[in-house]
């Protein structure tokens, strides 16, 4: 199988890339390339152009100084070696392990699985956990957009098709934080069939701070399980509490079904691996 | 200023394979798998499923283990390139082959080049796994015949051969090749 005909692009700045969508609306970006080049094999995508940013210098590396700065076209692969993340914030990396296989993480790329917002993707969800924004850049300049602004739909953003996501960031964080993602993975494809990320803080009296939990796989897009938050917020995180607020991870929120899994069966994985993860998030906090 | 290529014209692509420079135009659109079988008669790299699940296509492009169904043949341009037949040095199987071989790692050896790939950048990254990273490892490598176990016995048995004491000659000129 090959793609359909396309102009190809090799900008070697974010400026000369963003002109090349802006002069031509059907063209597409090319990160890492590993949903979009098995969508052009099938034909189920079909751009008129490639705009490669595998050429254009800085947009990869990890920078961990107070918060968390992550160059938009660092491969997973990277973010697994990095051992500033592995120290500050263990479940990037963790996470980053998970997705796909060895190939994949040699050349999938953190901005690319967010711009593309597969709703079973792992990072999605890692970063709505983590309060992650990131910096996008377009013919109206340059502007931030939250995770939880960031992803509308089923593979839709709030991205303008002119803008390239640069960069990814994570603000410091005061005081300890655990932070945790695990996935019920599909043993074909490697992707989430539920997916669940929690990051937690403590307060000086023992009691959960801020919690925000995120789930994938499940639904049409990431999204927050606000019920469960809110079950830990102001509690001592005993295992009582743990339970019931694993309980309400599926709470509110519109699940998918399919053949591998109805939607009972995900609302259940949902319980499964919300409790883990908050159970693990929360050994983390406390060290 | 960037290269600015326009389709259906060809362009024009160089890159070195197993120490060899080629150069060549291709439409924007070959992918590097069928420009390494097609336009330079490597035809030890695999494709297989066409959907980058398999694992067949497996090289290794300055230094990282990609699928080459999955990466245009532009992509690779100023690359290194190294695929299953510039694994051995001088008539010698490299070790992770050779394992292969001991062990029987193969029934129809269609998947065998991209396992031995695979094997190969794991024991790169991790020269004494377990055997649940080298399943780990290999998830992105499937074998129909389903003969998984004498494929980890294979990597465990190149394991020992490389001793746990670094990399084998030719691994370490992929993981050093740089991009022009």
């Amino acid at each position: 199988m090959f793609p359909n005909q396309f102009a190809y692009h090799r900008p070697t700045s974010v400026e000369e890339a963003v002109g090349l969508l802006q002069a031509d609306p059907e063209a597409k970006i090319l990160a890492g390339g590993h949903s979009l080049m098995p969508a052009m094999k099938l034909r189920l995508a079909a751009p008129s152009a490639l705009v490669d940013l595998n050429r254009i210098d800085g947009l990869r590396g990890v920078s961990v100084n107070g918060g968390v700065r992550i160059g938009a076209m660092t491969t997973y692969r990277q973010l697994i070696d990095s051992a500033e993340l592995r120290q500050r914030l263990p479940v990037v990396g963790e996470a980053a392990e998970n997705v796909g296989d060895q190939q994949v993480q040699s050349r999938g790329t953190l901005g690319g699985s967010l711009a593309h917002a597969d709703p079973a993707s792992d990072f999605t969800a890692v970063m709505l956990a983590l309060g992650g924004e990131v910096t996008a850049v377009g013919t109206g300049g340059q502007r931030t957009i939250s995770a939880d602004d960031l992803f509308v739909d089923l593979l839709t953003t709030s991205l303008q098709p002119d803008e390239v996501i640069t960069e990814i960031s994570i603000a410091a964080l005061s005081g300890t934080i655990g932070a945790a993602y695990e996935k019920h993975r599909h043993p074909a494809s490697g992707y989430a069939v539920v997916g669940v990320a929690a990051m937690l803080t403590l307060g000086a009296d023992g009691t959960c701070q801020s919690a925000r939990i995120a789930v994938t796989g499940a639904t049409s897009k990431a999204t927050r399980a606000t019920a469960a938050e809110q079950a830990l917020i102001g509690q001592l995180l005993e295992a009582e509490t743990i339970g019931r607020a694993a309980a309400a991870v599926p709470q509110g929120l519109e699940l998918n079904g399919d053949l591998y899994a109805s939607e009972a069966y995900r609302s259940h994985l949902l319980t499964v691996y919300g409790r883990r993860v908050i159970q693990r998030a929360v050994e983390r906090v406390r060290g | 200023m960037a290269e600015t290529l326009t389709a259906p014209a060809k362009v024009a692509v160089r890159m070195t394979v197993n120490g060899t420079v080629y150069a060549a135009e291709v439409e924007p659109r070959l992918l590097l798998v069928h420009f390494l079988r097609d336009n330079l008669g490597l035809t030890g790299t695999h494709v297989a499923c066409d959907t980058s699940q398999c694992g067949s296509c497996v090289v290794y492009l300055n230094g990282d283990s990609i699928k080459s169904c999955t990466l245009l043949a532009v992509q690779a341009d100023g690359g290194q390139v190294t695929t299953i037949e510039g694994l051995a040095k001088e008539g010698t199987y490299d070790p992770v082959q050779q394992g292969f071989w001991e062990e029987h790692g193969l029934q129809c050896g269609y998947c065998t080049p991209g396992m031995i790939m695979s094997s190969h950048a794991l024991l790169q990254r991790n020269p004494n796994p377990t055997e649940a990273e080298i399943r780990h490892a290999l998830d992105g490598n499937l074998c129909r015949c389903t003969g998984y176990q004498n494929i980890v016995r294979a990597v465990q048995h190149a394991a020992g051969q490389i001793g746990g004491g670094g990399s084998t000659p030719q691994a370490a000129s992929a993981s050093s090749s740089q991009n022009a």
